[in-house]
């Protein structure tokens, strides 16, 4: 009985984890080539609104999903085109979008505020559900959900198993040796930022209409802002990103257990918590901390830190 | 973030706002509304009678200091977005100071602004360490605090600090009337903060451009390697900015407890943090351009309820007007300084 209890909690965290593995995965591709998409948090919120009502409007869950990713895409593009083509301040340009779209999804969605609409079938994978374990932990969730898991594995191997990931590898990293070798930095700056903010899209349909249904005034509200931080968590690298994410939601599904056996701590506290938690670990990993670790826990360390791509946020002129 | 272009282009000055309105009304057209009712509502919103004006002067205290502040830390290179969790600390310590010590009447108000000042810069100190010392950017400590502080604040506000009636607003019990800013007759807004905010832009205005800390924050934005090269102690400098705008953030949340909402609400920042920075990168970080944008910016954020009102639109709308503008803002000075560029490599 209680076994079945923790195969049902860290389904639910599977789950529930899916729309920040879209978002981080996605961000992790953007910063791979070079730009920091900073506009998550506002950019989420319009796509999971734009998603929702464009589901509910055209009556298919698959226009609503194309359509957030397409929101997602599209503020991505202005980040994209204001640092390369405009020259601007990367940072400024994502923190402004960050206010405009949370802005648009308050105002935009107030007629789909607490409306009922449609939301992803529950889909359990014939056979892989039977499973004992890791059927119900992984295959008994809906579509989206499967395909959180696609994403991970498919940019796993873009970007260590294909000539495409080692060149955008190589614009995130050395974008003069990569332009030396004839590559198109700056298209392939546009075109990963771009790939990067559908995905953040993606994540923001699958809370809508698969992990906190439908529509409410700042619904995903601080959720751009982990997916960030897990970006930095992770290391630049997918499954690790990934691995935050999950441990994000079970981060999350743990304070409302423990909430009823600290009666005396307000449930306020337990909502806020995952999230500074979230950002103190990543003040650890970042830290000198690391460095100062006995000499014995190397695979520690080895398992912790990341490296930021070394052109990160640097502007590249080919002129 | 360096300010070197000049707008001699006049036409292309006037671009952000044209293409604000342009957009603006377009969404909302597609909202079912019309754009000049809007528009018209908005402003009449916040000119509707001098009470009403007056509380432009009250949405105008904090966004004023906040934008103060991060002109301090803009000047230096640095992104304080965790200046909500500054605004939040000083609401905290003011609270604090008013339910922890039983002072006399007359000292409430002035140990009031001291404390908020206090948490702020504690705040804003802590931001500062964990770059110069842990290596974190700013971004993400700075937001990590942010959401400690909105932790620490709901941990009072819920728990030792709940209030006994139980009243229908949730927040802490309002604060004793010696505690809490004398009003102008009539309205919702008091003489101090308003005159304190003023000195502060004034303040800064004069420490950026006329002493030798401000040509150093500026030397360390410009490059802090060079400055540091140059003799210029950076961590001490960057630390001391960090600190500096906290302090003033922490002043504006100390502003909002004694002199709007009268006690500690969850959400005593208002988003007035975030929206202070398109302040600043709007104003191209000169102090002489903050306050008339500031006042535009309160303007719209006191007028855009009125949107609820006579029109069932969300007040979002004050928003979307603040966010495009500088967005608009940026994409055309990135234009122009394009296009100058071509010119001049034509010409030359």
């Amino acid at each position: 009985m209680a076994n079945s209890l923790l195969v049902e909690t860290i389904a639910s965290v599977i789950a529930s984890a899916a729309p920040l593995v879209f978002a981080g995965v996605g961000e992790t591709i953007t910063e791979k080539v070079g730009i920091t998409n900073l506009s998550l948090d506002g950019s989420i919120l319009l796509s999971a609104m734009a998603g929702f009502a464009a589901a509910m409007l055209s009556g298919s869950l698959l226009v609503g999903v194309i359509t957030a990713m397409l929101v997602g895409a599209l503020v991505a593009g202005i980040v994209a085109t204001g640092s390369i083509a405009l020259r601007q301040d990367q940072v400024a340009v994502g923190f402004v979008l960050t206010v405009l779209c949370t802005a648009l999804s308050s105002f935009l969605g107030k007629p789909y505020v607490r409306v009922p609409g449609p939301s992803m079938p529950h889909l359990p994978i014939p056979y892989l559900a039977d499973i004992p374990v890791i059927g119900p932990i992984f295959f008994n969730h809906d579509l989206l959900v499967y395909l959180s898991y696609v994403v991970i594995f498919g940019t796993v191997f873009l970007f260590n198993r294909t000539q495409l990931g080692l060149r955008l590898r190589a614009v995130g990293e050395r974008p003069e040796a990569a332009f030396a070798r004839g590559i198109n930095v700056n298209r392939y700056r546009y075109l990963f930022t771009c790939l990067g903010g559908a995905l953040v899209g993606l994540g923001g349909a699958t809370f809508s209409l698969s992990v906190k249904l439908g529509w409410s005034y700042q619904h995903t509200a601080g959720f751009g802002w982990i997916a960030l931080a897990i970006v930095i968590f992770g290391g630049w690298n997918p499954l690790r990103v990934a691995l935050g994410a999950y441990l994000f939601g079970a981060l999350n599904s743990l304070a409302s257990i423990l909430q009823p056996a600290f009666p005396t701590v307000p449930t306020q506290v337990f909502q806020t918590a995952p999230f500074a938690f979230m950002i103190l670990t990543l003040l650890i990993m970042n830290g000198d901390v690391l460095e100062r670790l006995p000499r014995g826990s190397r695979w520690l360390r080895k398992l912790l830190q990341g490296q930021a791509p070394a052109g990160l946020g640097k502007r590249f002129q080919s002129d | 973030m360096r300010a070197r272009t000049r707008l001699t282009n006049l036409p292309l000055g006037a671009a952000p706002v044209v293409l604000t309105l342009v957009s603006s009304s377009l969404i909302l057209l597609a909202a079912g509304a019309n754009p000049f009712e809007a528009f018209a509502n908005i402003i009449g919103g916040a000119f509707e009678s001098w009470r009403k004006f007056a509380d432009v002067l009250v949405a105008l205290v904090p966004l004023m200091l906040c934008a103060a502040g991060m002109l301090i830390t803009f000047a230096a290179a640095l992104w304080n977005i965790g200046i909500e969790g500054q605004i939040i600390m000083g609401a905290l310590f003011t609270t604090a100071a008013v339910r922890w010590f039983p002072l006399p009447s007359a000292l409430i108000l002035p140990i009031t602004i001291l404390a908020g000042m206090l948490g702020g810069a504690l705040w804003g100190l802590l931001v500062g360490l964990m770059r110069t010392h842990g290596h974190v950017n700013e971004i993400f400590g700075g937001l990590g605090l942010n959401y400690i502080a909105i932790a620490l604040t709901n941990y009072f506000i819920f728990g030792p600090w709940k209030s006994v009636d139980g009243a229908t607003m949730s927040g802490t019990d309002p604060f004793p009337a010696a505690a809490t800013m004398p009003l102008i007759a009539g309205t919702r807004a008091s003489w101090p903060p308003l005159i304190i905010a003023l000195l502060a832009i004034a303040g800064v205005y004069l420490v950026l451009n006329y002493t030798r800390w401000g040509l150093h924050l500026k030397a360390i934005g410009l490059n802090a390697q060079a400055a540091g090269r140059m003799g210029i102690r950076t961590t001490a400098n960057i630390l001391l900015a960090f600190a500096a705008c906290g302090a003033l953030a922490g002043l504006a949340g100390s502003f909002q407890t004694t002199a709007v909402y009268y006690r500690l609400i969850p959400s005593i920042s208002s988003g007035y943090g975030y929206l202070s920075q398109l302040v600043v990168l709007l104003s191209l970080l000169r102090a002489e351009w903050v306050p008339l944008i500031v006042l535009f910016f309160s303007i719209i954020s006191v007028g855009s309820p009125r949107l609820e009102l006579r029109m069932q639109l969300d007040s979002s709308l004050g928003g979307i007007l603040q966010g495009s503008i500088v967005l608009f803002f940026l994409l055309t000075r990135g234009l122009q300084q394009r296009l100058s560029q071509r010119r001049e490599r034509k010409h030359g």
